[in-house]
């Protein structure tokens, strides 16, 4: 969409957004010749269908980010589904898992699988270990007093 | 006397929507590179286990040596998180990519199982009462996503497990055109034969190779003693293969051990053992790893 000031013949310039509610998008032109405004009230719907096609409205201004529709469009999605692990030095240690310890998670039950592996990442994260490694389990029983995990 | 309007590319800028979507299928394009094989593994009916031997499938081949990676792109009953065993946690993004889960056996996995809040159906943001104009488009969307942002790395094949329905085989052929093939999932009954042969047919429609028919829930196996009863009627996998000339790649029984061994997330341990369903999941695997080396062998990632 684009805008021509028709006094004028010239391309409107856009000014600004708006989101004034109800799935509305609100986009503002002016004439840069006779400063004219004009404003581009989409259909909520119409909006919404392009934005599902993962396309940005007015073309896009930065890459596309992985995950970028699934991401913005689940409602019900976990707030932890997603670690950046680009994150600056200093923030949080990203765990990793080695191949023995993966296998010997494996021999925990499933239904409390989940819960003593988050026990050990978090002992982990806190202790600034990378690599949770059967050496580490066996310290973190011994540490947390988690004999039989 | 009429206006002299210019027209829309005589103006500067615009939003380029041709080109984004273009850019959409390049990322997918690019990503798939680096993997040999894409198999959809279909029923077109639900209730026939297809998630349930696209699990065991893939722990198959990945105990044969193989890089596996599995796309569950059953967006609205996702169950591959717990029939391989993944503790949903954090998926670490960088460079643009989604690292995937991996189980103990090394499989790669994506699924919305992974990022859905527990007990909770996948739901869109979307206006109350419309979102039937747009859900189809955001659940294709989420798909490319999986296959396009995943950091799958080299891999051998990539096993996608479809729906219910034909809908999304025609998405996933849409998005990998050069599909290594499906593997089409029945029980014995008249019904699911039905479902399943619209699924084969549009398959075969559209050019993809159908590797073979698994026949699932073939008797049952009793725990106790192990002798094989049946369990339902008819024959839908011989018929469909003499309708389509496909052959029946393996007919596997409805096994309390292997239910329990995918319930328990614990499949790997499951597949070193010796008994009679396991040597049927081994022989699955290894069909369908023909197929894998032949595609790899065509150098289908060169």
């Amino acid at each position: 969409m684009k805008f021509l000031c028709v006094d004028c013949d010239e391309q409107m310039a856009f000014e600004e957004r708006q989101l004034p509610g109800d799935g509305t998008l609100a986009a503002v032109f002016r004439c840069p010749a006779c400063n004219r405004m004009t404003a581009m009230l989409t259909n909520p719907m119409e909006t919404q269908l392009v934005s599902s096609l993962g396309v940005k409205v007015g073309g896009r201004t930065v890459p596309e980010a992985p995950f970028e529709g699934i991401r913005g469009g689940v409602a019900s999605g976990r707030d932890d589904a997603f670690e950046d692990a680009d994150a600056a030095p200093g923030g949080p240690v990203r765990v990793t898992w080695s191949v023995e310890a993966i296998e010997r998670l494996g021999n925990v039950p499933t239904f409390v699988r989940g819960m003593v592996k988050k026990i050990y990442t978090e002992y982990a994260k806190e202790r600034s270990i990378e690599e949770i490694t059967p050496e580490i389990m066996d310290r973190a029983r011994t540490d947390l007093g988690l004999e039989g995990m | 006397m009429p206006l002299e309007i210019r027209t829309y590319n005589e103006l500067e800028g615009g939003a380029d929507l041709g080109d984004q979507v273009a850019r959409q299928q390049q990322r997918v394009d690019h990503r798939l590179e680096s993997i040999a094989a894409v198999i959809a593994v279909m029923s077109g009916k639900g209730g026939v286990g297809k998630s349930l031997v696209t699990a065991a499938l893939a722990t198959a081949l990945a105990s044969s040596g193989r890089r596996v990676g599995v796309v569950d792109a059953d967006l609205n009953g996702p169950s591959l998180v717990r029939l391989l065993g993944v503790e949903p946690e954090a998926l670490p993004t960088s460079g643009g990519s989604v690292e995937p889960a991996r189980t103990i056996d090394g499989i790669a996995l994506m699924s919305m199982g992974l990022l859905v809040r527990d007990g909770e159906a996948l739901g869109w943001r979307e206006p109350e009462g419309a979102g039937f104009v747009w859900r189809g488009a955001q659940e294709r969307g989420a798909l490319r996503e999986f296959l396009a942002d995943v950091a799958w790395g080299e891999l051998d094949l990539l096993l996608v497990d479809l729906p219910p329905g034909t809908g999304r085989l025609v998405e996933l052929h849409e998005m990998v055109p050069d599909l290594a093939g499906t593997v089409a999932v029945t029980i014995p009954t008249p019904a699911s034969g039905d479902a399943v042969a619209r699924s084969i047919e549009l398959s075969r429609r559209r050019g993809i190779e159908v590797v073979g028919i698994v026949s699932n829930m073939e008797g049952a196996r009793c725990g106790a003693c192990g002798v094989i009863g049946p369990l339902h009627s008819g024959s839908a996998a011989d018929e469909l293969a003499e309708r389509f000339d496909a052959p029946v790649i393996a007919r596997i029984p409805l096994d309390p051990a292997l239910g329990r061994a995918a319930d328990e997330g614990a499949l790997g341990r499951w597949l070193a053992g010796t008994d009679d369903t396991r040597a049927r999941i081994v022989e699955l695997a290894e069909t369908v790893g023909r197929v894998v080396d032949a595609a790899r062998r065509a150098g289908r990632s060169a």
